[in-house]
């Protein structure tokens, strides 16, 4: 139990010793050898516990306990304060219901409920483990570097940088405590800690934008907290528990337990960015790109995925489950489709992000072992994958000026080691035989034989949109464009550590996707579905050799070929003389013209807006159906 | 099916489909000539028009662009390889996508104006026919119990008896992938479609003969999928396939001789509402049938 209780509380230590030291030296060192000791411990307390089943560890500490209610209304007071400064009235109010609500619950019912066991530990959680710890720690290092830069771009204002990190590892110590709480109030408590940091990491700059998307956030999220602490009490007051492990052996018979099942499946819809909500990762992007990486893409929306797999066994077949299944679907699909619509990066990357995170909730709400294989995977390959290139458009951004897709013309010659790692990531999101693809296939297997024909719908179309926006943007990265320079030279050798770490972690995890799925995913399946050992279609029948054969040519390849030609190099056919560049022809009139290339974006058809205003109805009326119904006892 | 039939099958294919491709393709300029009132090239000006880019100076715009074309044609082979040798239907679509992937990607990388606007439309049509390919290959699945080729080859009904739906479906998305009026989008076989030929603007020489070849190998395995239709472990069924496949072939024929290029909006329209219309609901009525 040590090992974990230390995931929690060194994050902590070092940040609070971030806030003392504010040298940028001393604050590099101190952040680096943490994350590294981070990374050493999450690593060492996977391989500890991942086939261990499930641990349960007895925690009783009246002090702890008490120490986190002061914590709470410490926070609520915050959060009621901030929204009264702001003016954001809305916040005010819900953090008036909420606080109060948990204290009164706390120190009466609660208080009664004997907890016996307030931490555990098992494969799914080891496999959160290692993505905050490894990913979370790479990141860290990364901001190290991208924060110098930062603020360089941000000349003249205060250099807040130690509030910055000090965000991040307390970030990291609430993500570990999500993970590995069996106890719902403490999880609870983690969960809330995590929706401030992010909070306050997305107002971090205090520009107007920033405060406004930082309120929108806290807005969206308190809801989703209000939802997890109705789920809270009414399960102690109807059922005498406050236990996860407890909660998913009670049934989904009664209308007491599917309530709350429902509710806390809201609670991870809400942290999962899925519609009606997903608003405030929009916002999010306004944060510095760390942020980014770290909370909105690969932990922070994995929280509420993380929630909705592990209620995964108790959504099958049944009311809750069918909301969840029609929130993710439908989000997966409209969210694809407006990436479409999106010029700038981190904007794309945030559509995707919402995206992808809806195709692994629709597989928990599936709640068969396929589909859960399946959503866990694309958790582990979309935190990769998607925190690599959050942080590629972050470098870029420094060094072109611009984090738009349509300045990223011809960035294989200005940043050329960059582009690489970019192409990499975003082959990784979509194409065979990368994870993500790889996924994908399994959930759509396991959506056909669940006979779920919304899923299908979403997930055919959806891919088929998905791989209409990566592709415009991979192919404005390869485009060849004369007369630009290499100005990847000044990127910090943390940045290229952690991106080349990222980019081989992304290899690597695609060249052993099978071992992960007999050592770190199956274990736990074992012990959350009584079925065992469903069939999982990519390993299946020689597939995998297939696309283990595809992968190795596609790295193999370019070696001996790409980039060498005896060829005679000629100038483009420009319908005009070409001037010799390639961007100007001398055309009618003998006058010379420049050009520029566009991609498409069918605003008309996929423009944001539009996606959203479907979304919201949908997602709304099925949301409130399902609980109206499960109310109403219909369910 | 074991591992000597299906390397025969492989083997086949790999040596017998560029040339049934191609004499599909001199077929074709022969029968669109005759429709047109003209009397056409020799069934095997395919065959001499792919060795006569052999045999040009080579050229290129740039240094990539032909190993990213080379790589189009390497995994459009291997596609049809798992496909033929009775893989997963599943994982022959998504490495199908990967190979036009690449061949977008060739035509991106010059940054010549007319090959990127080809490559943009190529991307598009391949948004507006997956979905009704994915429905395909899960109608297949739920007709019989797999996604593998081989035991799809070997089921005891005929698959299009309750994929009629999808079969209609599958032969308009057809349309597209091979490349017919009114969706040749990116690039056309005919002169009169395009001033200056989209997609392939800037490839030349040996990179437009592997465009080509790799065209003819395509085309076999898109035939493949309409033979499936009809296999139902007899001859007769392989028969009727056969016979399918040819008639498949020369509706597209007529289709691209009747219609001219549409605009490029109605690609994406038409086929999603072919995918839902035809697609979805044969899927949906599998599943309350079966």
């Amino acid at each position: 139990m040590y090992d974990i209780l230390f995931l929690l509380l060194f994050p902590l230590i070092v940040a609070a010793i971030l806030l003392v030291f504010r040298n940028e030296k001393i604050r590099s060192i101190i952040v680096k050898v943490s994350a590294a000791i981070i990374a050493i411990a999450s690593i060492y307390v996977a391989i500890e516990y991942i086939d261990g089943g499930t641990v349960l560890f007895d925690f009783e500490n009246v002090i702890v306990d008490y120490l986190m209610l002061i914590t709470e209304i410490g926070l609520g007071i915050v959060i009621f304060y901030l929204g009264i400064k702001y003016k954001k009235y809305l916040v005010s109010i819900l953090a008036l219901i909420q606080t109060p609500l948990m204290v009164w619950f706390e120190l009466t019912k609660g208080h009664d409920i004997s907890i016996s066991n307030y931490l555990y530990i098992d494969a799914l959680s080891c496999i959160m483990v290692l993505i905050i710890g490894v990913i979370g720690s790479l990141i860290t290092v990364y901001a190290v570097g991208y924060m110098k830069d930062f603020q360089k771009h941000h000349e003249g204002e205060p250099d807040r940088r130690y509030w910055f990190f000090f965000l991040m590892f307390v970030f990291l110590s609430a993500m570990f405590g999500i993970v590995t709480s069996n106890s719902l109030v403490w999880m609870f408590f983690f969960w809330e800690i995590t929706t401030l940091c992010s909070f306050f990491l997305i107002g971090y700059t205090r520009t107007d934008e920033a405060v406004r998307n930082s309120f929108l956030q806290l807005v969206l999220n308190l809801i989703g907290g209000l939802a997890f602490v109705f789920a809270i009490v009414i399960i102690g007051s109807e059922h005498n528990i406050l236990e996860f492990n407890k909660l998913l052996e009670l049934g989904t018979g009664s209308m007491t337990v599917l309530l709350p099942i429902a509710l806390l499946s809201l609670a991870g819809i809400v942290k999962a960015a899925q519609m009606p909500f997903h608003s405030w990762l929009l916002g999010a992007m306004v944060a510095p790109t760390p942020t980014s990486a770290l909370l909105h893409s690969s932990t922070m929306v994995k929280a509420g995925v993380f929630l909705i797999l592990k209620l995964s066994p108790s959504l099958h077949d049944n009311i809750a489950g069918e909301m969840v299944i029609i929130v993710g679907g439908v989000t997966f699909l409209l969210a694809s489709m407006a990436a479409i619509s999106q010029s700038n990066a981190k904007r794309v990357l945030a559509y995707s992000t919402i995206a992808n995170l809806g195709l692994i909730v629709a597989c928990g709400g599936v709640g068969v072992e396929a589909a859960v294989w399946a959503g866990i995977m694309l958790m582990i390959f979309h935190a990769i994958t998607k925190s690599l290139l959050f942080l590629c458009v972050g470098t870029a951004e420094h060094h072109i000026g611009s984090r738009n897709i349509e300045d990223m013309d011809g960035l294989f010659c200005e940043m050329p080691k960059l582009a690489m790692f970019m192409i990499i990531g975003i082959a990784g999101m979509f194409l065979a035989p990368f994870g993500m693809l790889v996924s994908k296939w399994q959930a759509l297997t396991a959506f056909v034989d669940s006979q779920s024909i919304i899923l299908i719908i979403c997930v055919c179309f959806g891919s088929a949109v998905t791989a209409f926006y990566w592709t415009k943007w991979l192919g404005k990265l390869v485009a060849i464009v004369a007369g630009k320079e290499n100005v990847e030279k000044t990127v910090h050798r943390e940045e290229w550590f952690v991106l080349g770490t990222l980019t081989a972690l992304v290899i690597v995890t695609c060249l052993t996707f099978p071992l992960i799925s007999e050592y770190m995913v199956a274990p736990y399946l074992g012990t959350a579905f009584a079925t065992g050992g469903s069939a999982i279609a990519a390993l299946g029948s020689g597939n995998m050799y297939i696309l283990l054969a595809m992968l190795a040519l596609i790295l193999l390849l370019p070696i001996p070929f790409l980039g060498k030609t005896k060829k005679k190099i000629v100038p483009n056919y420009m319908c005009g003389v070409n001037t010799g560049d390639n961007i100007s022809f001398t055309g009618a009139m003998n006058c010379e013209t420049q050009i520029s290339l566009r991609n498409w974006y069918m605003e008309n058809w996929f423009g944001e807006e539009k996606m959203n205003k479907f979304g919201l109805v949908i997602t709304i009326v099925t949301i409130l159906a399902a609980i109206i119904l499960i109310i109403g006892g219909v369910a | 099916m074991n591992t000597i039939s299906m390397i025969i099958l492989v083997v086949g294919y790999l040596i017998l489909a560029p040339i049934l491709g191609c004499l599909l393709a001199g077929i074709d300029r022969k029968i669109s000539a005759r429709m047109q009132g003209r009397i056409g090239p020799p069934i095997l000006q395919p065959y001499y028009d792919v060795r006569k880019f052999i045999e040009k100076d080579q050229i290129t715009p740039n240094k990539v662009q032909d190993f990213y074309v080379m790589c189009f044609l390497l995994f459009v082979i291997i596609t049809g390889c798992i496909f033929f040798s009775g893989g997963d239907l599943l994982l022959v679509i998504f490495a199908l996508t990967l190979a036009n992937v690449f061949l977008v990607i060739a035509a991106f990388s010059s940054n010549s104006p007319y090959s990127q606007i080809g490559a943009e439309r190529e991307l598009y049509q391949m948004m507006a026919y997956e979905p009704m390919i994915l429905l395909t290959a899960i109608g297949f699945y739920l007709v019989s119990g797999s996604f593998q080729v081989d035991t799809i080859l070997t089921s005891s009904e005929m698959p299009f008896i309750y994929l009629i739906g999808i079969f209609i479906g599958f032969l308009f998305i057809l349309t597209i992938k091979f490349r017919k009026s009114p969706f040749d989008l990116s690039m056309s076989h005919h002169a009169h479609q395009d001033l200056v030929r989209g997609l392939t603007t800037e490839f030349s020489g040996r990179s437009l003969a592997a465009v080509e070849v790799s065209h003819w190998y395509e085309n076999i395995m898109l035939l493949g999928f309409v033979f499936l239709f009809f296999c139902n472990g007899t001859i007769a069924g392989y028969i009727a396939g056969i016979i399918v496949c040819i008639l498949a072939y020369f509706l597209e024929i007529v289709i691209d001789n009747c219609f001219a290029r549409m605009k490029w909006q109605v690609a994406l329209k038409s086929s999603w509402v072919v995918a839902v219309m035809l697609g979805v609901i044969n899927v949906g009525a599998l599943m309350i049938l079966l």
